[in-house]
């Protein structure tokens, strides 16, 4: 058929392959070469004045010949970029299952919050009376940090959370130093703790002992006691844990711990499934690292840096690092030197004090949903969780069939045992399927580990289609057509990539291709 | 092999006159998947029995080898720096790790033999 213009109208017959395309690119999917590969250093997208000729006393240091960096012009820059940013995947494109990593959605409210001149346009060495509403915005969300755990004290400046696990780990240290007991160099750590908790407890000297999990996923006291020897410091408890279970004696285990002469350190990375329901310090915490970046927003691919506070109990509260805030005379101060009495930092975390733009988002977090809002958003995350377990509970396989889970739920791949499909080939289907993977072969306690962690972000038209999707996937798996397995992603812009050859020889360096 | 004993953290080790070689079974490097790095120790370390020995990494895991037994460090595999595959390709051969003097060969007796090991996998997995 032609239209009054003379144009066809109708589609065509349908071809059975695809072709391939001329120029690689397949519609919006544009290949995009490096930067390297597509610049040239005699390009260039300004025009500045030639530079004037300046004495110098760099001696034989002097650059001899041009660096090679790529020029582009503008427009050529700008697709560079924008064609990249096409080919990524974050939470603002699709759901993000990916547990463990919390990624909810980040608010605009606290992008535009973050981006006010009077905190987006601040430096850490202006003189404190020109920032009294930055340091303001800090002690508020300190009290909020406090409240919302239960603790005495917080310290804002680590960077992320192993930095903020690093500062903890080092006051339970001074701690003990103090009490003269530095002869305890010993820490217990589950089996199921993030891989970072033993790390720490290394990086400081410690003696890492692990504690293995009874069968319902969850720390035994009595095996605690059993390994609660006069040299143990502390341990490091993740609640929930990495399984996504809520570790339902931890105040038995902190009684014991701390009836030994030890103290309690709470890994807080998974504190957006309790927050408003559970305060750490009636759990008995000494100190708990916070992931503002995950709990309060901005996750990791969300757009922000990562902000690792970490509240401390009365015991270790003199022993926060510097700078920290203090009211003197009716103002705020960063307190660098004269702590006072009985006040003993152990050092400091960074060199000023803390991430700023993240303190805005989580203070907008916090006050925008307010008590009700958090406890909210702490349940729907539980509630979603527990709604693809319950959905997907008789087509894959738990490793803790009668345990509720918390914020993410865990799958082990025995579902897929003799199928020839794997935990990995799942993950890349997904792909296929428009959502980013779960979290695969984590926790190592878990054969084949799936552990998905829909947060409370997702309507329930979005979870639905989730959980069929995950369903026709293990329908695929049931009846042996795991033709959609193999090779998969099949419409990703790259396919399978070769993890174990990118492992052995990685090529890290860009080296110009030699003209043939 | 008779001479050959093994762990409960899946470590073999083969008896060849006062010294043993130690290397990861072939359960092991089944279940690590593609290893794609090793660190050994350095030669003359000497080792009390469950001390960490060596790192093996894979593609999914990265996870201690233990010494089974106490000893002092003779010799390691240097080609597996280069070439951490030979783990996957021959696990209980070319793909030893350390080679250890033993303080007590006698050690030995107290691991599994092959056929034990082969029922402790069978009532793990």
């Amino acid at each position: 058929m032609l239209n009054r213009q003379g144009r066809p109208t109708d589609v065509g017959e349908p071809v059975e392959a695809i072709p391939e395309t001329f120029t690689g690119n397949r519609a919006l999917i544009i290949e995009e070469p490096l930067i390297f590969e597509s610049g040239r250093p005699e390009v260039t997208g300004v025009d500045l004045p030639e530079a004037p000729k300046v004495a110098h006393r760099l001696g034989g240091l002097v650059r001899s010949g041009p660096i090679g960096l790529p020029g582009l012009s503008e427009p050529e820059a700008m697709r560079h970029y924008v064609r990249l940013s096409q080919k990524n995947f974050g939470i603002d494109s699709g759901m993000f299952p990916l547990g463990s990593c919390t990624m909810k959605h980040n608010p605009r409210l606290g992008e535009k919050m973050a981006r006010l001149a009077g905190f987006a346009d601040i430096h850490p060495l202006q003189p404190l009376s020109t920032v009294p509403g930055a340091l303001d915005l800090m002690e508020r969300l300190a009290q909020a940090l406090i409240e919302l755990t239960g603790m005495a004290a917080v310290t804002l400046t680590p960077k992320a959370g192993a930095h903020g696990e690093l500062c903890g780990m080092m006051a339970i240290k001074a701690a003990l130093q103090a009490r003269g007991e530095g002869h305890r160099t010993v820490v217990l750590v589950p089996n199921s703790a993030h891989g970072t908790n033993p790390a720490t407890a290394a990086l400081l000297g410690f003696q890492v002992s692990p504690l293995a999990a009874r069968d319902d996923g969850t720390v035994d006291p009595a095996d605690v006691l059993d390994q609660l020897t006069p040299d143990v410091a502390a341990i490091m408890l993740t609640n929930p844990n990495t399984c996504g279970l809520f570790e339902r004696d931890v105040v038995r285990i902190a009684e014991l711990i701390h009836q030994a002469g030890g103290l309690v350190y709470a890994d807080g990375a998974n504190f957006n499934a309790i927050v408003g329901k559970v305060r750490p310090g009636d759990l008995g915490v000494d100190a708990m690292h916070i992931n503002l970046h995950k709990t309060f927003s901005t996750p990791h691919g969300g757009g922000g840096p990562g902000a690792g506070p970490v509240v401390l109990s009365e015991a270790l509260a003199p022993f926060a690092p510097v700078p920290f805030l203090r009211r003197e005379g009716g103002r705020l101060i960063l307190v660098e030197h004269d702590f006072g009495e009985g006040v003993s930092p152990f050092g400091r975390m960074a060199a000023f004090h803390g991430q700023m733009g993240m303190f805005v988002r989580a203070l907008a977090y916090i006050l925008s949903h307010g008590a009700d809002g958090l406890r909210q958003a702490s349940e729907d995350a539980v509630l979603s969780a527990n709604y693809i377990k319950a959905s997907l509970a008789d087509v894959m396989s738990l490793p803790f069939p009668d345990r509720p889970a918390m914020h993410e739920v865990l799958f082990d791949d025995s579902w897929l045992e003799d199928t020839g499909v794997t935990t990995l080939d799942v993950a890349k289907v997904l792909i296929d399927e428009g959502f980013h993977p779960m979290t695969v072969y984590f926790p190592l306690v878990v054969h084949g580990a799936m552990l998905i962690e829909p947060t409370e972000s997702e309507s329930k038209a979005s979870l639905d289609l989730f959980i069929a999707t995950m369903r026709d996937i293990a329908m695929s798996v049931r009846r042996g057509d795991i033709a959609r397995f193999a090779g998969a992603p099949h419409f990703a812009p790259r396919r399978r990539l070769d993890e174990t050859r990118a492992a052995r020889t990685p090529v890290l360096r860009w080296t110009k291709p030699v003209a043939e | 092999m008779p001479n050959t004993h093994y762990t409960k953290e899946h470590e073999w080790v083969r008896l060849e006159g006062d010294t043993a070689l130690v290397g990861i079974t072939d359960y092991a490097q089944t279940q690590l998947g593609d290893v794609v790095y090793v660190e050994l120790p350095a030669i003359g370390t000497t080792l009390d029995k469950g001390e960490e020995a060596a790192v093996v990494e894979s593609v999914k895991a990265a996870s201690e080898v233990y010494a089974p037994v106490a000893g002092e460090v003779v010799a390691v595999n240097d080609r597996l720096v280069e070439a951490p595959g030979i783990v996957n390709e021959d696990s209980e051969g070319r793909g030893w790790f350390l080679k250890l003097k033993l303080n007590d060969p006698a050690a030995l007796e107290s691991l599994m033999t092959a056929e034990q090991y082969k029922l402790y996998i069978e009532t793990i997995s």
